[in-house]
């Protein structure tokens, strides 16, 4: 891998146009520019405000549950037998994923702003699920857009966030996934944008969202290098993260980006194989261009319609990925690669029953990559997995795949 | 000079405001599209402006999505649109054609090859809805090489001190989108876009046309009377989308919607 000679590099990213290298920007309708200048205004403002900071610690500390737990998964290392790896628990995070660190931060943005309405998109519906969680906390209005294909397969959060009190707004156009509840999303915030806050779920969109959320997030690989050196002693070997837009991962990783000794691995969802075509690995498979806001690479045909993709992880069915990543990729720090839709079964059920713990199955695909590379690697080695979110939304989906009859119907 | 500027000075002259009417590349079916242009430039059209179809069309109302789905299904293509326009250049040297759409579709022929291939097919100006101000350096370099004007969107967030920034870059027209929202959203108020009009006029020289909420004849006539020329795109492409009739049939109304629209102007 040629990593770059000078490491602060990576403290330099976005520059003043939101841009990382040529990824990035503000490519959106001039209606929205007002709205991403205030929040920008706003955000420089209250970044490094000791009060702003305090409330937002504060809900992390009493509200979300930090620090989540830094885990020795000791019968699956055992029974892998190369290197060590440990867990960074943000399933165990109120709401069950990391997501919530996120929409903490957004909407107190909101609240500053005296925005009374909030709108987010989601697609596995655990981001949906967080921005439905604080709105009630915090008395705001709220409005997710979802997938009429997410909705289906991941109908518990649907329910979760009815009874949280958001309206959630089945999608019915495109391909009924993430990315189309994204462009509903930006269509009623360009409606209602006097209002309205959009909480935007994972790194990507127009500046300064990409990077905002990773600012949010990285409260995962802040604690994370600290729990490293008191617990084992030193920096982990290496990073493993999911990435669909890039959220948990870019959280875990951007702290010890500057590390030269930890090799860092995003795992995209390889679904039936890169191969195939179906899958939702823009980075490892795909081109750069421009979707919701920004430059990125894309799964893109060659005259620039945006393809369908194909996971069975319905928060990595995204056609995108955050800008940052794909500046990370060029500049060689980051290696993204993939694991399919079995492999990420197979890690999910193999976690679930050795560990005790049921992972998500997006983490599922960082999981399995895990198993792959902790098997080239030593006992004396570790590898730090983000545990992104736990996986009882998901038992419908594994239960369809195995055959499995869980209300006793047939 | 370029057409566009040639036509505004026409229209100018007569005391006429522009009547623009937008349709989708390949919509109802691409074997009709350069036909419907033709009828529609016969029916009081000044100028055209033909929608590249995008997969993700976020800044558009349910029913000019349709129609770029409808196009999509044809694998209609900025490739596509380019011979489109060529096609209908052989028998019409005058009337100035804008292409409006979404930046990824140029971004992945690339800047220089698309102004090149523009400008042979006879393409006078660009609307990028995504590629505001300041994502626009490359893609102007390359248009100003070619002479194919950058038509800007100005809207009722954008800051009076915002206005400038536009101004200053664009050429052909200013497009100003009368209202908060998608395309084809509630009613505009005229009051309303008279005052941003004159704001943006104290700015530039460039006309303004505006568009966005334009219905019918009544709501044309309204804004028309406060602007340089009007858009009408979602009442057309509603008409275009009618499955209850043959193709022929919605083509046909929809050029006699913009007669009406125009007679009213
Ligand atoms: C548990 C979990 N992990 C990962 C993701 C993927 O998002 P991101 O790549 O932004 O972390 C999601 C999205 O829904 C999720 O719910």
């Amino acid at each position: 891998m040629n990593k770059p000679i000078d490491p602060s590099i990576y403290a330099q990213v976005p520059d003043a146009k939101g841009r990382f290298g040529p990824y990035g920007g503000k490519f959106v309708s001039e209606t929205l520019m007002s709205a991403l200048a205030d929040l920008e205004r706003v955000y420089s403002q209250l970044k490094d405000d000791p009060d702003f900071q305090r409330e937002f610690d504060s809900y992390l500390a009493h509200f979300v549950g930090r620090p989540s737990p830094l885990y020795e998964a000791e019968r699956w290392s055992d029974q892998i037998g190369g290197a060590r790896i440990y867990f960074k628990r943000e399933d165990l995070n109120h709401t069950g994923a990391h997501k919530v660190n996120n929409t903490v931060g957004q909407a107190l943005l909101a609240k500053f702003m005296g925005k009374k309405r909030v709108i987010a998109e989601t697609g596995a519906g655990q981001h949906g699920v967080a921005s439905a969680t604080i709105a009630a906390r915090l008395g705001m209005e709220c409005h997710v857009f979802m997938g009429e294909e997410d909705v289906r397969r991941q109908a518990l959060n649907v329910y979760r966030m009815r009874l949280l009190g958001a309206n959630v707004i089945s999608v019915t156009s495109g391909s009924r996934t993430l990315k189309d509840a994204m462009n509903e999303a930006m269509r009623d915030w360009v409606t209602n944008v006097d209002d309205t806050f959009y909480i935007i779920g994972t790194v990507a969109g127009p500046h300064p969202y990409p990077m905002l959320v990773r600012d949010f997030q990285s409260v995962i690989g802040r604690e994370a290098r600290v729990q490293c050196l008191n617990q084992i002693g030193r920096l982990p070997d290496a990073l493993v993260a999911c990435v669909g837009g890039g959220s948990n991962a870019i959280g875990l990783f951007h702290p010890f980006l500057e590390d030269e000794s930890v090799e860092i691995y995003g795992v995209e969802a390889g679904g039936h194989g890169v191969e195939t075509n179906e899958h939702a690995a823009p980075l490892t498979a795909g081109t750069p261009g421009v979707l919701h806001g920004n430059r990125t690479y894309l799964m893109q045909d060659e005259d620039g319609q945006i393809m369908h993709t194909h996971s069975v992880s319905a928060g990595l069915d995204y056609p995108g990925v955050g800008p940052e990543h794909a500046w990370l990729k060029d500049v060689g720090r980051v290696n993204y690669v993939t694991a399919n839709d079995d492999e990420a079964l197979q890690a999910f059920h193999t976690v679930t029953r050795t560990e005790g713990i049921m992972p998500a199955l997006e983490t599922s695909h960082a999981l399995a990559y895990a198993a792959k590379l902790a098997a080239t690697m030593t006992p004396e080695q570790t590898i730090v997995v983000n545990l992104s979110g736990r996986g009882d939304k998901d038992i419908f989906t594994v239960a369809e795949v195995d055959g499995a009859d869980i209300f006793g119907e047939k | 000079m370029s057409r566009i500027q040639a036509k505004w000075q026409s229209l100018h002259a007569a005391g006429r405001k522009a009547v623009i009417p937008y349709v989708v590349a390949g919509d109802p079916r691409p074997d009709v599209t350069v036909s419907l242009m033709h009828e529609l430039v016969a029916a009081g059209a000044d100028m055209l402006e033909l929608g590249v179809p995008f997969s993700d069309p976020m800044a558009e109302g349910p029913v000019i999505q349709k129609g770029h789905e409808r196009a999509l299904a044809h694998r209609v293509s900025l490739r596509s649109c380019l011979a489109t326009i060529a096609a209908f250049r052989e028998s019409d040297a005058l009337t100035p054609i804008i292409l409006m759409g979404y930046a990824n579709p140029i971004e992945r022929m690339g800047y220089a090859m698309f102004a090149e291939a523009a400008a042979q097919a006879g393409v006078d100006g660009l609307i990028t809805v995504d590629l505001p101000p300041e994502e626009v350096e490359t893609v102007n370099a390359e248009l100003k090489k070619v002479g194919i004007d950058n038509i800007f969107l100005i809207s009722p967030t954008t800051p009076n001190d915002r206005i400038p920034l536009i101004t200053s870059q664009a050429s052909g027209f200013i497009y100003y989108v009368s209202l908060k929202g998608v395309t084809g959203a509630a009613n505009i108020n005229t009051q309303e876009v008279a005052a941003k009009v004159q704001q943006i006029k104290s700015e530039t020289d460039l006309p303004v046309a505006v568009g966005f909420g334009i219905k019918d004849a009544a709501s044309a006539a309204a804004v028309a009377s406060v602007a340089d020329g009007v858009v009408v795109g979602s009442a057309l492409v509603s008409l275009l989308g009618n499955e209850d009739k043959t193709i022929e049939s919605r083509c046909h109304d929809a050029v006699a919607l913009l007669g009406e629209i125009r007679s009213g102007v």
